[in-house]
């Protein structure tokens, strides 16, 4: 029988089976950030270990660095204990030779998009980081996933993992959308059908020919909230847009040896005869834009629909679930979503902060400026690109001045306020049309109300000041 | 790590499926740069109101749970975030084992590098326990040898557990420490993985 593509990354990453049956498995590329490698560095430490292959890990500062002021350094960050675990990061990679981006280096950002950005994230390899969202990474063919930070210090000791092969599972896209219509709606749509533990214990495979059809940007969108589906990873097989993504980035082979690197990537692909112990079919045709309701990324609705009755829920506790996330929401059964007003607006987060997420908001943001359209007034809208360097292109292209001129603000790369770790967060009952991936009670500010949607909704809601049809907006 | 061998207490009824790791230790906790004295987030949100004060009707603070060694929860326990502040925040909370339908699979994974106890049993079961520690003798007694979950009425559950696993829990091992006994075999492999990445520059 044949082998699918996780089968074929994993065993070629097989250093040692234990008895019990756990597998040592190798990893090329370990990411590593400021908040979940201090207690990792100082387990090193304390067994006096050093770090095996420094050459192979990377390290960015992304979670809790502020939006605005980078320039002035880590010792100007005002929250002391954000400011602290920065330091520490720092002086933790200087200790064992590890390359860092630190805040400010335009080469700095969200972890998952600097790995791509910097090609260092590469087809076959198994990329592991502290933190859920490293399945982005599988839209390039690569076994990626999060690890705790007890896993971070035994691949810093080991640059190895000790694992249970996940069961193999393919979601084929098919079908073309409409207009307004993207990954972002795809993975939400997925997720509203899985549930949130729909993937645990699998391996996502994505293919179809909506797969095919979508941008490097779109593809990482789509593996990053694979783990808001449960999934262990999400995986796409690299095609020529991922060898043309990568080709040229610093980390990418050069020369003759890219040549070389092609042709073995080639073979990333799950075989015809590949058995999957699970398989979905999702028509993408058949969505509308979508978006959450609720408090968890299964919450998910069609923008024209209206919010549901928990009544239609299947069991008592389903039900108990969802009228605890209508209250929490401040919405009622049976309402258009888009009478839901926002008071805040985020394009950001590993999920949606790349050049062409930015470029489709700026796209909304440019045709109701031509429609003399404006953010809505009581409206905060904020865009904070991935990384340095997407701020930079986004400048080249003039995106910038189109956000500004329309009454967004232009902030500095980071996390931000998907998890808001760093300044940037909700007031409590606040509500907020974001472009991240966790919609959790509590999420982005305490007592904050989160919608997920894509960029261009988000930018949408912004001139609305209500959640709104992107449609009306193209 | 802390071995895990057997436990007797209290267990806290959490009648919620998919409790995020956002729930059990909320953001403004993870700047630390310990491990130790998470459990004063442990489930904040939930545990204090606005001002701060402890909210009476949250199960953790009714006095018949105060000191609880256990957790039965709904669907799906831990999922979102790979913090493992969770663990850590649920472990100097005095709570060493949870028992669930299912868990997330980095929760998971990161229980087992803490000496944190998941324990999976069917719906049927974990609906069962739940209704159990909700009454007025809630003390459970878990068996890792066993692979047992005596509830307070008396009734036995077995439930499954990867042997590798188990034994490193019962022993406290350093999973590092295990894995660098294999330090020649990953010699070879970044000998031969050198050789066949010849493309590659690391």
């Amino acid at each position: 029988m044949g082998k699918t593509l996780y089968d074929k990354i994993w065993d070629a990453h097989v250093v040692a089976v234990e008895p019990g049956g756990e597998t040592i498995l190798y990893i090329d590329l370990h990411l590593i950030h400021e908040v979940t490698t201090p207690q990792a560095f100082a387990g090193l430490r304390a067994a006096h270990r050093p770090v095996r292959r420094p050459d192979l890990t990377l390290a960015v500062a992304d979670h809790n660095t502020p939006t605005e002021g980078q320039a002035l350094g880590v010792d100007a960050v005002a929250d002391l204990e954000a400011r602290l675990q920065l330091q520490t990061l720092g002086r933790n990679v200087k200790e064992y030779g590890i390359e860092f981006f630190p805040m400010g280096d335009i080469r700095n950002g969200i972890v998952h998009v600097v790995g791509p950005e910097q090609g260092r994230t590469q087809p076959g390899m198994t990329i592991v980081c502290g933190d859920s969202h490293t399945s982005t990474h599988g839209a390039f063919g690569a076994l990626a996933h999060g690890i705790g930070t007890s896993e971070v210090e035994h691949v810093l000791a080991t640059q190895t993992l000790r694992q249970r092969k996940a069961k193999n599972m393919r979601v084929m896209f098919v079908g073309e959308p409409i207009p307004g219509v993207g990954a972002k709606d795809f993975a939400l749509a997925l997720i509203g059908e899985i549930g949130t533990g729909g993937g645990t214990g699998s391996v996502i495979e994505y293919a179809g020919p909506a797969i095919e059809a979508l941008s490097m940007e779109g593809r990482m969108t789509l593996c990053n909230l694979s783990i808001e589906g449960g999934a262990k990873a999400g995986l796409i097989a690299p095609d020529d847009k991922t060898y043309a993504y990568i080709v040229g980035k610093p980390g990418a082979p050069k020369g003759g040896a890219w040549d070389l690197a092609v042709t073995e990537w080639r073979g990333l692909k799950s075989d015809a005869d590949a058995h999957f112990d699970r398989e979905i079919t999702i028509d993408v045709s058949k969505l509308a834009p979508t978006l959450t309701w609720g408090t968890s990324p299964e919450d998910t609705m069609a923008v024209d629909g209206l919010v549901p009755d928990p009544e239609s829920f299947s069991t008592d506790d389903k039900r108990a679930g969802a009228q605890r996330a209508l209250d929490y929401m401040g919405l009622k059964a049976g309402q258009p979503i888009t009478d839901a007003k926002v008071q805040r607006v985020f394009i950001g987060s590993c999920t949606n902060s790349r050049i062409e997420d930015l470029r489709q908001a700026a796209l909304i943001a440019r045709k109701a400026l031509d429609k003399g359209l404006k953010v809505a007034t009581g409206v905060r809208a904020m865009i904070v690109p991935g990384s340095g360097l997407v701020k930079h292109q986004a400048e080249e292209e003039g995106l910038d001045q189109v956000f500004l001129q329309a009454g967004f603000e232009w902030r500095e790369p980071g996390c931000s306020m998907c998890l808001g770790m760093n300044p940037d967060r909700l007031e409590p009952e606040e509500r907020c049309a974001s472009t991240s991936n966790r919609n959790f009670e509590g999420r982005q500010g305490r007592a904050g109300r989160t919608h997920l949607m894509s960029p261009a909704m988000a930018a949408a809601a912004a001139f609305a000041g209500h959640i709104a049809d992107v449609r009306e907006y193209l | 790590m802390e071995k895990f061998d057997q436990l007797t207490g209290p267990a806290a009824p959490l009648d919620m499926a998919n409790i995020d790791t956002d729930q059990i230790i909320p953001k403004q906790f993870l700047k630390t740069i310990d491990r130790e004295g998470l459990g004063k987030g442990l489930f904040y949100d939930f545990r204090f109101d606005m001002e701060g004060k402890e909210k009476p009707d949250f199960v953790l603070n009714l006095p018949a749970y105060k000191g609880a060694r256990m957790i039965v929860a709904g669907d799906n326990f831990g999922c979102g975030s790979s913090r493992e502040h969770a663990p850590w925040a649920l472990m100097d909370f005095g709570i060493r084992c949870v028992i669930s339908t299912s868990f997330a699979d980095i929760f998971y994974n990161n229980c087992f590098s803490n000496g944190l106890l998941p324990v999976v049993l069917k719906a049927d079961e974990v609906h069962e326990l739940m209704g159990e520690a909700k009454g007025g003798n809630h003390v459970f007694a878990v068996d890792l040898q066993a692979q047992t979950v005596v509830s307070p009425s008396g009734k036995t559950f077995g439930f499954d557990i990867d042997p590798g696993r188990k034994e490193k829990m019962l022993k406290g091992l350093d999973a590092i420490g295990e894995t660098l006994e294999h330090a020649s075999a990953i010699d070879r492999f970044e000998d031969k993985r050198r050789m066949t990445r010849t493309w590659a520059t690391a």
